[in-house]
């Protein structure tokens, strides 16, 4: 007999602490299994180098303030060390330009693209606020049935309001890509390069794919306070976050439990009895909630056998290519960036000059490919937050784009030669980088993929994209949260809304349980 | 196991292929008419469809089944993935025994029905009328199981009738009397691996010999040298048509659309609305469909196929069904004028609730005589019970006739 109050979460990142905070006050008796020796997943701070510190994951813009407050991660520990960062849009002339929410300055911008930039912000924020309404929507199923309909009636309602003009825009654009849109709104080449970095990051697509708005609106869809989009670093790092749902899950009595690979989902007859860990350890509980990607739950843990065919193929063709590679520099000091000054060094730095150099960027991946002139995000963390690196030296993370999970000549060999493109693409702006690098740590999406345990190392758990979204994600008949699998539910990013460190999937995915009960 | 590369075929210039028994078919065809039937040239009637039909009752009838599409499924896990992807409890079959069956897709929808013959521990052949092998291929994620198209490794001749087990007896196969319903054995002919199973699709004593195509011939020859004195013929495809409606044997693509050909997916059927529901096992575990299909059982199904003992002699071939109220009540699926039964019989789908035995129909036959035509609304009952069912299709050993 199995107590049907028990809940097992398999893995232990933003998403599974954030379901078992919310399970565990809900007096379920909650097991969370976490194969790493730190909960947090991606999110998680470690050390990379003796005495530096960086997150896989690096920026906070999506957490919902809802889960901040419930939870009180707050009192849990957390705080912010900065909040609301500018982008700054690198130029190997030292040309840059500011982006802040309102406003856009610097390399000889125009006053038109100064005064479309207000517009920009305007319509994409608003949009980006309907996708934001969606977060916490256990995605409606296309169904005859009263609840379902009410949920859809809702959504087409908030697009009705949006009124008449951008009603149409919004229809216009959603689906399309972000090139597109910047060259209806900018002249300027470097901030067009810039906005159209928001679109593709963490994705496998490129400005000119469709669904590159959608993927920008996606970025922006956060109700943090603040800004549409607004950026900030947590102090202690991205683990921060989530060390205050651990927290708030451990006073909630669930129990958290590190360097706890589950091996695989135990059945008994055709419902979920518990796991196995690889240690041969077996847990049993009426209950099953992964916060592994979908792919990896049902291929690798549950078993294709135990699903029908046509939902084991749906779940094995999610798209799910990592493209982002992490680099993490151990620093002996702060770079020179062209044209920066130390203030500006803590900001969000980008280098993607055009929109077609981003483009030509991702242009290799399809082929197996990392790109030759790579794009990258930066964020110097070590200046509002000195405890991720000894005196006096710095942490530089960034992602570098574009680095396709499946590498035509492997990531064995690639890896360096990679890291190679890359510091010579940073020297570019920051001449002295090299010089100042103690240690370097890449993280290709493979690596990725085996240290956090995702498909294809990608963020998302699954491409984001208008065919992998809302009731079609992970894919129909789970998008739900709970899968066909009686007892087994999904809670990660591989579900709707997705990923960044957002909890969204993991609150969803919480109500489901509770509402369904377990089951016996 | 020899596997015919199809890609040497050139396929795309030649899409149909003479059967292994083509030589012999060519000489017996008086007709001269061929039609297709899957990658085969196959043969509608050989002299008279009609007296072809009364072989397969009255002595006995020889039918190329080459044609019918077979896989070869095994490996550790294939128990596991046939339970997974057929709606019965394939673990019931035992080795040596055969098995009808029928697949769905997620909805529940039949994709096609067809036999399992467990040849041996964990091997299985399966027959369908359609090509399944993409089907069948996505079904292998997650299990270690072996599957193949084996169509065109093994020729197949189905003899069925009255006469058919002396004239086996007759051809040397030395205690075929004692093979029950559902079996199959093999034989050692003239040094040639035979398997004789006793199955066919004409609800009557019969027996399916596979053999491998090159001795496709010599198993012709033998067979109608064998049964000279029983009466064997040459059957067609539109007697075994006759045959099969009056046994009450469903056929993909006259009595349910094969869910993977649906464009409109609400004209396909469920094995419920098909009257297969004995098919369905729903303590066996997880498999394709059982999800929708519990549904169904729950909320009840659209349709159901129901037999028609139709008042007068005119085929109701393509007919609407009406209630007597001359509601609209469905459509005849296939029908004939059955000269064992002595009575136009039919399969009809019907929207449900209408379709409880003893029930009163009228069906509106349309019909023409010296190219006038004309219509009557014929007074119909559903019955339970199939139109054709001697005992000698169950007795074994059959009696010598």
């Amino acid at each position: 007999m199995t107590d049907s109050n028990n809940v097992v979460i398999i893995g232990g990142g933003h998403n599974g602490l954030v379901c078992a905070a919310y399970l565990a006050k809900a007096g379920k008796k909650v097991t969370v299994l976490e194969a790493a020796d730190q909960v947090g997943g991606a999110a998680a701070t470690r050390e990379f180098a003796p005495g530096f510190k960086a997150s896989c994951a690096h920026l906070l813009y999506l957490l919902d303030q809802d889960i901040s407050k419930e939870l009180a991660l707050k009192s849990n520990g957390l705080s912010m060390a900065r909040s609301g960062l500018d982008t700054i849009a690198l130029a190997a002339d030292g040309n840059h330009i500011t982006i802040s929410s309102d406003s856009v300055d610097g390399g000889g911008l125009s006053s038109e693209d100064q005064a479309a930039y207000k517009e920009y912000r305007r319509f994409m924020s608003k949009f980006a606020g309907i996708f934001g309404a969606m977060h916490k929507l256990v995605p409606p199923r296309i169904t005859q049935q009263r609840g379902d309909l009410m949920t859809l009636g809702k959504l087409a309602l908030k697009v009705r309001m949006l009124g008449r003009d951008d009603m149409r825009e919004l229809l216009r654009i959603g689906g399309i890509n972000i090139y597109d849109i910047l060259k209806e709104n900018f002249d300027n080449p470097l901030l067009k390069g810039a906005l159209s970095l928001d679109a593709v990051l963490g994705t496998f697509s490129g400005p000119r794919s469709n669904n590159s708005v959608f993927t920008a609106l996606h970025r922006m869809s956060g109700n943090n306070a603040g800004a549409a989009g607004s950026v900030s670093i947590p102090a202690g790092g991205m683990g921060a976050v989530t060390e205050a749902l651990a927290a708030a899950a451990k006073k909630a009595s669930a129990d958290i439990r590190t360097a706890s690979p589950v091996k695989k989902i135990l059945m008994d007859g055709m419902t979920v009895s518990g796991v196995e860990l690889e240690n041969g350890e077996q847990i049993t509980a009426s209950t099953v909630i992964s916060n592994a990607d979908p792919k990896t739950t049902i291929m690798n843990l549950l078993g294709a056998r135990h699903v029908e065919a046509g939902f084991a193929r749906k779940i094995d063709n999610i798209r799910a290519k990592g493209n982002a590679a992490k680099l993490h520099l151990a620093l002996d000091g702060l770079p020179d960036f062209k044209g920066l000054s130390r203030a500006q060094l803590g900001e969000r730095l980008v280098i993607a000059p055009t929109v077609e150099y981003v483009e030509l960027a991702f242009n290799h991946c399809k082929y197996g490919e990392y790109s030759a002139q790579p794009v990258a995000e930066i964020t110097i963390p070590s200046i509002h937050d000195a405890n991720l690196a000894p005196d006096g030296k710095h942490v530089l993370s960034a992602i570098v784009q574009y680095a396709p999970r499946e590498l035509g000549a492997g990531w064995g060999e690639g890896k360096a030669a990679f890291m190679e493109v890359v510091m010579n693409v940073l020297s570019e702006y920051a001449p002295d980088i090299r010089e100042k690098t103690i240690t370097a740590e890449l993280l290709t999406p493979e690596d990725i993929e085996t240290e956090f345990r995702m498909a294809g190392g990608h963020w998302h758990h699954g491409e984001l994209s208008l065919d992998q979204f809302l009731m079609l994600r992970p894919v129909p008949k789970s998008a739900q949260y709970k899968t066909p699998v009686d007892g087994l539910y999904f809670c990660s990013a591989g579900c709707h809304p997705g990923g960044g460190i957002m909890g969204s999937a993991g609150r969803n995915a919480a109500n489901v349980v509770l509402a369904n009960g377990t089951s016996t | 196991m020899r596997t015919v590369d199809v890609s040497k075929r050139d396929h795309f210039k030649n899409a149909v292929y003479p059967s292994p028994f083509h030589s012999r078919q060519k000489q017996y065809n008086q007709l001269k008419e061929w039609s297709r039937w899957a990658d085969y040239l196959s043969v509608p009637a050989y002299w008279c469809a009609d007296l072809e039909y009364f072989s397969g009752r009255n002595t006995c009838g020889v039918f190329d089944i080459t044609p019918m599409v077979k896989h070869r499924v095994s490996g550790p896990d294939a128990l596991p993935y046939l339970n997974r992807l057929m709606t019965r409890d394939v673990g019931k079959i035992k080795p040596g025994r055969v098995g009808y069956s029928v697949w769905c897709n997620e909805n529940g929808q039949v994709i096609d029905d067809g036999t399992i013959f467990h040849l041996g521990e964990g091997v299985y052949r399966i027959c369908s009328q359609e090509h399944q092998i993409d089907w069948f291929m996505t079904n292998t994620l997650g299990f270690d199981v072996n599957v193949v198209e084996e169509t065109h490794d093994i020729a197949g001749l189905a003899l069925q009738g009255p006469t058919s087990c002396a004239a086996l007896k007759e051809m040397g196969l030395t205690g075929i009397e004692n093979l029950t319903p559902f079996g199959m054995t093999w034989f050692n002919f003239e040094g040639k691996d035979l398997m004789v199973s006793r199955t066919g699709f004409t609800g009557d004593l019969g027996y399916e010999l596979w053999i491998d195509p090159e001795h496709a011939e010599l198993l012709w020859d033998r067979l109608f040298e064998a049964g000279d004195l029983r009466g064997i013929k040459a059957m067609g495809s539109d007697a075994l048509e006759l045959l099969r409606i009056e046994a009450g044997f469903i056929l993909a693509g006259a009595d349910f659309l094969p869910a993977m050909e649906a464009v409109r997916p609400t004209h396909t059927r469920s094995p419920f609305e098909l009257g297969l529901g004995w098919l369905v096992s729903f303590d066996k575990g997880v498999f394709n469909g059982r999800q929708a299909l519990l549904e169904e059982k729950k909320n009840g199904s659209r349709y159901h196929l129901v037999k028609l003992d139709i008042d007068g002699n005119k085929p109701a071939k393509d007919s609407f069904v009406y209630t007597k109220g001359k509601k609209y009540a469905g459509t005849v699926t296939s029908a004939m004028w059955s000269p064992s039964a002595k009575a136009s019989i039919a399969l009809a789908s019907l929207e449900a609730p209408l379709d409880k035995p003893g029930e009163d129909f009228e069906v509106e036959i349309y019909y023409q005589r010296e190219l006038k035509w004309s219509r009557v609304m014929a007074p119909a009952r559903v019955v339970k019970d199939v139109f054709w069912d001697p005992p000698r299709r169950r007795q074994t050993p059959p009696a010598d006739f």
